[in-house]
């Protein structure tokens, strides 16, 4: 009996013998009849699927058409419906879509007030991060953000604020839920992977929920990592940072942005905050995309991976792990189990360049770490994505710069190693020449950043 | 009077709650199917066979059609019946659908969809502009001309001349709604459908022609659209008849909505152009004459892209009097999805094209591009005649100014328009401090553009400009509204609303407009054209005013009283010495058998075109608009971002103004996301790589500009007799995003001394290899 039990709008639901792939979107609106949760994209990159979800960390906004049933066991899940009142009354920021004419055609409008009521509760007021998972293609969003801005200091409504305490007693009636495929600690999720090694792991499923949604794959077995209680923790420690492989990057951002503010900004810009809130670094990492984000931030900032299969343990740097397109050198049965990295005067600059600035995928994104010793330059760590197979170190472009005084002429004078490191394809993010030149630009906007010259049109104001 | 307030969206608040409900929302009957469409994976071949025996055995499946299982007309053109539902032997895009399954669920119909194994002989694929041109791969003969005076004898003529060329890319519109429809089987053969579509009689006559029943035995409804921007005119067709003939195959009602990466692989997108231009002019930038040709990627099927190539041509001159033009016209057949109507028709192609040649001329004369706009701009309409027949004369000319397609220009307002709008935006302060930071900043560089807007409302195939209404007020005094136009979030029925409730002097809680219905009111024209309130709200005042003057003339006749002395006003009817309220008038006219239902009906007057010749009066008045853009440029990466827009639009009367700039601030930035971040790709296979939000990116929350002031032009007024005096307002903004692009260009340009020649759209990569141009002597 595989059960899952959580909260829908404030009403205990309990479900027996779902398909584990099914998704809470398809759920809603197929099963419950809630159809005010909409399908967009059927890929978390609109939005119109948003729903609220809480926990005993919080409550925070996710895709609902790709998050799986299994991933919300003992969690309080409130959409659309339940933004309004028990009564029917208006949420704030409903009242105030309707006051702003934030709604045109009203597909997009679910989500967003969604995305609204859940920045509402948790105070937060930097609207363009909040929404930039939500698409919408007629209003222009000024008149949803003029909504959100005017019902910001309305209170919360009870109706929103009491999920945040979920019963005890019900999180934990159906004893663990979908037993066997939900693991609740690394040992026993090291345990079930040596035994099932081809099985599925799915943490945030931002990019599983694809295969199943998109590739209509059907694995055989899936593991649910979200019940592990001992693989999130985010570790700044006096000689190094260890981030456990399910922290979100949220969860990343908020611990990691007075370190590193450049990675912090990638972060800010990775994905959506839907996205955010469920991705993982140890997804990230371990699916080997070329075009992950964190991957060549983490490289030049020297990160070490750690693994783990059954009760061994290795680990190894970062770029190590990635072998080529699609490989990485991990055994079957092998989980990530965590990254760290030293801690270290921040000098990391990342460049992320893709054709619209929130939630779209890097065409190159440029990691810098150059320390600079009288004026000279005495350790370059350089990591790109998307300029090859795999996120990659440009080891003949930081020879090139070793030692060499930190100036315009040296970047011209490595502008040949370039070349050396890479190769990029042209693809329909970007052509091979622009990669090229926009990552050797990135060098030189690092150094004109070092000398203090504005290079960011995000911090432009009109 | 509730004509000109700003009252939310009607279904405003089903929108924030989740309650409005759209095709897929509606509940549908035990044993649904669902369907999906096995398509083609190849651009161009004969199909050598269909093995379809695993889509059939899947799990799930209850039935598969292809061609050959179509009994009546296997059609959905909106044109010249060259677009089959299923792929008849050959297939034409990389996308086609070529059968389909019907299942117990959307998911099953999906899998099933992908087990078709089909063989191909691969014929050659023409894919691009020059493919085609190669290939004489086209729709019509040859190129359409539209000609005006003696095009070499001007050139040679001019002191300066300019010549270049534009790629302008396509568009997808990316409605959140994905296409969807639910057919319905009726008792004697009929057919409930439901779908997201424009253009339900369309929809009617489709299906009707596939069940190969009459028109009277199909009945389609529309209650909303969650977003149509055109991409709902003709390409809800396949949906709508899909799941008539899977419903009458299978006796079972049938739903089906795309995924929306099959949405991008099978649906049209705007045309893409490449625009050829050689240009004539002085050293004050009057032009002389230019010379156009326009190159537009139609796709393989004809769809609507006569009318839309020829809008583009329709919009070479845009605000501008070219007192000798020619525009050439090549409409290319390709093995690509068969693009089509898009917010604009055409339209924003051919405005780019020339607000190119304005820019490129103000390059080479080391002009502000908004001098040389204002010099060209044709002359002011004579107050005195407003448009009612007296056109504008050209004081040089001492004839009526006309277009390049001889159409008297008669309302023309820009100029008072841009010199309020240079005004309140700062224009001229703002271009100096740019230059001054330009000259401060090395890496970063702001640009500046004020573009105008002249967009001509009409649908230009004549007949279409008609419209009906049937309005019934019932005896407890609410009214019930029908209209051929559809809701796509555009605010169509609050107008009509308005408009109706204006027109009986009631509150607006009164009128309730209710989906849209081919048994309701029949042979309607697609909402397209920007034409929906004129021509609705126009049929609509039409009905309510014939019921208004039953209502008078009962009411005077019991009273022994001149009709003109019964008055409604607030609600209430004064009928001589009587006063009561509305229900109570509405009962008595029952009461005294008066009828209270009426249809209303609408044709615009003054239109008439040759679209062969290129000569005539294709539109009833002009929209107006400008915009300033300010935009910031990375020179190391191209990357960008809009910092300021300001807008000053002519909405006319405004119907309801908060409505009106719902649609501009959305148009201006729908605009400015396809000439600067929207990228469609294709392979060298035909493949379009760019199939869903995560490849093709539309603007999201923070590309708004940061500050984004839009206004409705105080002194508008339609010249022309629309309804209450508002004019169109669903196209006209998209345009105004062209100042984005042209910002853009001026960023670049300031990098170096030679043109940018930016193409669109602007991508960082476009950016930063414009930028290389203009650094390189």
């Amino acid at each position: 009996m595989r059960e899952i039990a959580f909260l829908l709008n404030g009403e205990p639901v309990e479900l027996c013998d779902v398909p584990v792939t099914r998704t809470l979107l398809d759920w809603l609106r197929e099963d419950r009849g809630l159809t005010g949760t909409k399908e967009g994209c059927n890929e978390g990159d609109c939005g119109a699927c948003t729903v609220m979800v809480s926990d005993g960390s919080g409550t925070r906004t996710l895709n609902s058409c790709i998050l799986f049933l299994p991933q919300l066991h003992g969690k309080a899940v409130r959409t659309v419906e339940g933004v309004s009142g028990p009564d029917g009354s208006l949420h704030p920021v409903q009242q105030a879509m309707v006051r702003h004419h934030g709604s045109q055609c009203g597909f997009c409008t679910p989500g967003f007030v969604v995305s609204m009521a859940c920045a509402h509760k948790n105070g937060m007021h930097d609207f363009d991060v909040q929404l930039a998972g939500n698409l919408c293609r007629c209003t222009g969003y000024a008149p949803i953000v003029r909504a959100a801005e005017d019902a910001a200091s309305e209170p919360v409504p009870d109706w929103i604020a009491e999920d945040g305490t979920l019963p005890a007693a019900f999180a934990t009636a159906s004893d663990g839920g979908v037993s066997g495929i939900a693991p609740e600690s690394a040992d026993e999720l090291a345990a079930l992977y040596v035994a099932h090694p081809d099985a599925v792991l799915v943490a945030g499923a931002t990019d599983v929920g694809l295969a199943v949604t998109k590739a209509l794959q059907e694995p055989e077995r899936f593991l649910f990592l979200g019940g592990i209680q001992d693989l999130n923790a985010i570790d700044v420690g006096p000689k190094a940072v260890r981030i456990g492989a399910m922290a979100t990057l949220s969860e990343i951002g908020d611990a990691i942005a007075d370190l590193h503010p450049s990675l912090g900004e990638l972060i800010r810009r990775f994905g959506s905050v839907q996205v955010r809130n469920a991705a993982t670094i140890g997804g990230n990492i371990a699916n080997g995309s070329p075009v992950g984000d964190l991957p060549p931030a983490l490289i030049a900032l020297g990160a070490r991976l750690h693994l783990r299969r059954g009760n061994d343990r290795r680990d190894l740097p970062l770029e190590d792990f990635f072998l080529d397109y699609g490989v990485q050198d991990r055994a079957p049965g092998e989980f990530v189990e965590a990254v760290s990295f030293p801690r270290q005067t921040d000098r990391l600059r990342c460049y992320k360049l893709s054709k619209r600035f929130d939630q779209d995928i890097s065409a190159v994104c440029g990691c810098f770490s150059i320390r600079v010793r009288n004026g000279r330059v005495n350790e370059a760590r350089v990591a790109f994505g998307g300029m090859a197979a795999i996120p990659t170190r440009a080891r003949h472009v930081e020879n090139a710069l070793s030692g060499q005084e930190w100036s315009e002429t040296a970047i011209r004078a490595a502008r040949d190693a370039w070349g050396q490191d890479f190769t990029p394809l042209t693809d329909l993010r970007a052509s091979t020449a622009y990669r090229l030149d926009s990552a050797r630009n990135m060098l030189t906007r690092a150094f004109l950043d070092d000398q203090g010259t504005d290079t960011n049109v995000l911090e432009v104001a009109p | 009077m509730s004509v000109g307030t700003p009252l939310p969206h009607d279904a405003a608040i089903l929108h924030v709650t989740g309650a409005a409900h759209y095709v897929d929302d509606v509940p549908v009957p035990e044993g649904t199917l669902s369907l999906a469409f096995g398509i083609s994976s190849m651009a161009h071949g004969r199909i050598t066979g269909m093995e379809l025996g695993e889509v059939r055995a899947a799990a799930g499946t209850v039935a598969v059609l292809t061609a050959s299982d179509l009994p009546f007309a296997n059609d959905v053109s909106p044109s010249v019946h060259d677009e089959p539902l299923l792929a008849d032997g050959k297939v034409h895009y990389l996308g086609q659908p070529l059968f389909l399954v019907a299942a117990d669920t959307h998911l099953a119909a999906r899998k099933a969809a992908r087990l078709g194994k089909i063989g191909y002989e691969e014929l050659p694929a023409i894919l691009s502009i020059d493919d085609a041109l190669a290939a004489g791969s086209r729709f019509e003969e040859g190129p359409r001309v539209y000609l005006k005076g003696d095009v070499e004898a001007a050139l040679a003529a001019a002191e300066h001349v300019v010549e270049g060329s534009i790629e302008i890319g396509a568009q997808e519109h990316f409605y959140l709604e994905g296409h969807a429809a639910l057919a319905l089987p009726q008792d004697s053969g009929d057919m409930i459908v439901h779908c997201s579509s424009q253009h339900p009689s369309e929809i009617q006559h489709k299906v009707a022609d596939a069940l190969g029943v009459p028109m009277h035995a199909v009945q389609v409804v529309v209650r909303r659209m969650g977003g149509g921007f055109g991409g709902k005119e003709s390409q809800a067709n396949a949906v709508a008849v899909a799941c008539a003939v899977a419903a009458r195959a299978t006796g079972r009602p049938c739903k089906m909505r795309y995924d929306r990466d099959d949405d991008f692989m099978i649906t049209g997108k705007r045309h893409d152009f490449r625009i050829d231009y050689l240009a004539g002019f002085d050293d004050s930038g009057r032009l002389a004459v230019v010379d156009f040709t326009q190159y537009c990627r139609c796709g393989w099927a004809q769809d609507l892209s006569l009318p839309v190539a020829d809008r583009a041509m329709l919009h070479a001159d845009n605000a501008y009097r070219l007192p000798t033009a020619r525009i050439t016209s090549h409409r290319l057949k390709t093995n690509t999805q068969s693009a089509t109507a898009f917010r604009g028709f055409g339209g924003p192609q051919g405005m780019v094209g020339i607000e190119r040649v304005i820019d490129h001329v103000a390059h080479q004369l080391g002009m502000d591009p908004l001098d040389v706009r204002r010099i060209n701009f044709y002359a002011a309409a004579n107050k005195a005649s407003s448009g009612n027949g007296t056109p504008a004369r050209n004081p040089a000319e001492g004839t009526p100014q006309t277009t390049p397609y001889h159409m008297p220009v008669e309302d023309f307002v820009l100029h008072d328009m841009v010199e309020e709008l240079e005004e309140t935006s700062d224009y001229h302060a703002r271009r100096a401090a740019i230059a001054e930071w330009n000259s401060a900043n090395s890496v970063l560089k702001k640009g500046i553009a004020l573009t105008p807007v002249k967009f001509g409302i009409s649908f230009t195939l004549t007949h279409l400009n008609q419209a009906g209404a049937l309005v019934h007020v019932y005896h407890d005094g609410s009214i019930h509204m029908n209209h051929g136009g559809t809701e796509m979030g555009q605010g169509l029925f609050q107008k009509v609303a308005q408009v109706a409730a204006s027109s009986f002097c009631v509150p607006l809680e009164c009128v309730k407009v209710t989906a849209t219905d081919t048994g309701k009111v029949p042979n309607t024209s697609a909402t397209a054209a920007s034409s929906g309130s004129d021509i609705n709200g126009m049929a609509v005042k039409a009905a309510c005013d014939q019921i208004r003057e039953r209502m008078s003339a009962h009411l005077a006749e019991t009273r022994q009283i001149k009709p003109q002395d019964v008055n409604f006003r607030a609600g209430r009817v004064q009928a001589g010495a009587d006063e009561m309220s509305f229900a109570e008038a509405a009962r008595e006219c029952y009461e005294g058998r008066v009828s209270l239902s009426a249809t209303g009906f609408y044709q615009t007057p003054r239109i008439q075109w040759d679209r062969i010749r290129g000569k005539g009066r294709p539109f009833y008045y002009f929209a107006y608009g400008a915009a300033v853009s300010e935009i910031v440029l990375d020179t190391l990466t191209g990357e960008n971002r809009i910092l300021r827009t300001d807008i000053l639009h002519d909405a006319g009367s405004s119907l309801n103004p908060a409505i009106d700039i719902g649609q501009i601030e959305g148009g201006y930035v729908q605009g400015a996301g396809w000439l600067t971040m929207e990228e469609l790709v294709w392979d060298s296979n035909g493949r379009l790589l760019t199939h869903a939000p995560s490849t093709y990116k539309i603007p999201a929350c923070s590309d708004r500009p940061d500050v984004f002031n839009v206004s409705l032009w105080s002194k508008g007024r339609n010249a022309a007799e629309t309804i209450h005096r508002s004019k169109a307002v669903g196209e006209p903004p998209l345009m105004l995003g062209i100042s984005a692009l042209f910002a853009l260009s001026d960023a670049v340009a300031s990098c170096g001394s030679a043109y940018p020649a930016l193409g669109a759209p602007a991508t960082p990569e476009r950016l930063l290899n414009a930028v290389n141009r203009v650094r390189t002597p």
